[in-house]
């Protein structure tokens, strides 16, 4: 019979098992409260409207305006969710729990990041070949639309997670977070409407979906490390 | 006290920082007014008029140093808020708050001028140019920094929620800028091209760059005065703020 060594460190949960957990359970938790995880969508689609209200019904003008209506529209709908990523978690003590567990803090960050993305950004995404339809956008053009969205709302979904973190238990932190994330989301929102505009004017977009791709693969890497920090700073 | 040797670190401590900007602040005003009369004086009378601006090209010898300002000290001011997160030093984070109210200001006053100087040369107060427009980000992206750390009540976490938010602007900068180069020359065809200017003459460079001076030894006077304020402020319980009360009264 080999001693069994008095104090063997327990590893614990690994890296993707925590990533697993937290992101089933804030799937779970969303579908407890559906009317909750719906608002974003119901929010997305309501702004959307507004615009040809706001602007006139002409046909021309808002087939033109459509991808950057999209877009400013599917940016204000994750920054407005996003701002409730931490919070629940943070009144109730759970986050500081999360954070004092020896698994990496950024398991957290980016299993929420992946949580927002998939509640926020995915019926997004799915909602808005039926507004390009409204808008009478094109088929290579909804095609350009969609799959702008998909590389960029993660990108959203990333920043909006570090603005969350930031701004953590704060007096005005809805407004705040969309004051310090709107201008670092800049170059999404520009790659991503531009590519439908270069479909529109007949050219490839393959120039913007790359760097639409860059710009996730740098935001993905960088991003959920600050989230992780950011959310040491404002829990400590 | 026996090194004769000046050891840098020891002007992170707020007491000295304290008496070493309260000597220096004199000196930056009188190194601002210097600059600012040599380059006013250069620049109005003895630059010539432009052939093709007339006049109003003057207004560049507070807009291009207002501009060249307003990135610098964004840059500055990710820097000491990042050693301050980083080595925990105190002083470094109240220079950065020190730092971004002028930062804004220069920001607010390249965008102020430029409007100034498109209205006669271009004819409209604003263009969506690259330029233009990563100005104007930046600037959002300095109101968004003072309002973050003006909302967060305890000064360490304000200042370190800060400092990551500066380091992240700061890497966002260049991207922001190219890719808002990008949308422009594909939305709207170069309508002006800045980088194109016809070579200056030498009077134009010299006021230019003692403009530059005078708005640096500003910003070095103005930022020193805030943050003795923050470190008086923040260390209002400290020894060295009751000595100096005592002192102040005293005399």
């Amino acid at each position: 019979m080999t001693a069994i060594p008095l104090a063997i460190a327990d590893p614990g949960p690994s890296f993707t098992e925590v990533f697993g957990c937290v992101l089933q359970r804030d799937l779970k938790l969303a579908s407890r409260r559906r009317t909750d995880a719906l608002l974003p969508l119901a929010f997305f689609m309501v702004a959307i409207s507004l615009f040809p209200l706001g602007v006139g019904p002409e046909p021309g003008m808002l087939r033109d305006m459509a991808p950057g209506i999209v877009w400013v529209c599917a940016l204000l709908a994750s920054m407005l969710s996003v701002s409730s990523l931490f919070a629940g978690d943070h009144a109730d003590g759970s986050l500081e729990q999360m954070l004092l567990a020896p698994q990496p803090a950024l398991a957290l960050a980016l299993a929420k990041c992946c949580a927002h993305w998939l509640l926020t950004g995915l019926p997004l995404i799915v909602a808005s070949p039926l507004v390009g339809l409204l808008f009478g956008m094109s088929g290579p053009a909804l095609t350009a639309l969609v799959f702008g969205l998909i590389l960029g709302t993660p990108i959203l979904s990333l920043l909006g997670a570090l603005g969350a973190a930031l701004t953590l238990g704060l007096r005005s932190g809805g407004m705040l977070l969309i004051l310090i994330v709107l201008p670092l989301a800049t170059p999404a929102l520009i790659f991503g409407a531009g590519a439908v505009g270069t479909v529109e004017a007949g050219l490839s977009a393959s120039g913007h979906f790359s760097l639409l791709g860059a710009l996730l693969i740098a935001t993905a890497l960088g991003a959920p490390l600050a989230t992780a920090a950011a959310l040491r700073i404002s829990t400590e | 006290m026996t090194t004769s040797k000046l050891r840098l670190y020891s002007f992170a401590a707020p007491s000295r920082f304290y008496a070493l900007a309260g000597w220096l602040i004199p000196l930056c005003w009188l190194a601002t007014l210097g600059f600012v009369a040599a380059g006013l004086y250069i620049g109005f009378f003895v630059a010539p008029t432009d052939a093709t601006q007339g006049e109003a090209y003057r207004i560049i010898f507070i807009h291009v140093p207002a501009a060249w300002m307003s990135m610098l000290l964004y840059l500055v001011m990710a820097f000491w808020a990042g050693i301050g997160w980083a080595f925990n030093a105190r002083m470094a984070s109240m220079l950065a708050r020190a730092i971004a109210p002028t930062g804004a200001m220069f920001t607010f006053l390249a965008l102020w001028t430029g409007a100034f100087w498109g209205k006669p040369t271009w004819g409209t107060w604003w263009v969506w140019d690259a330029r233009l427009t990563t100005e104007l980000i930046l600037l959002f992206l300095y109101l968004g920094y003072i309002a973050l750390v003006n909302a967060i009540d305890d000064v360490r976490r304000a200042d370190q929620a800060g400092a990551l938010l500066a380091l992240v602007g700061s890497i966002n900068v260049p991207v922001i800028y190219f890719s808002v180069k990008w949308w422009n020359t594909l939305h709207q065809g170069a309508t002006i091209s800045l980088t194109a200017a016809p070579k200056m003459a030498d009077t134009m460079l010299t006021s230019m760059l003692l403009m530059t001076l005078a708005c640096w030894a500003y910003a070095f006077a103005v930022v020193f005065t805030r943050a003795r304020a923050i470190a008086v402020e923040r260390d209002a319980h400290a020894g060295w703020v009751a000595e100096l009360a005592k002192r102040t009264i005293k005399s």
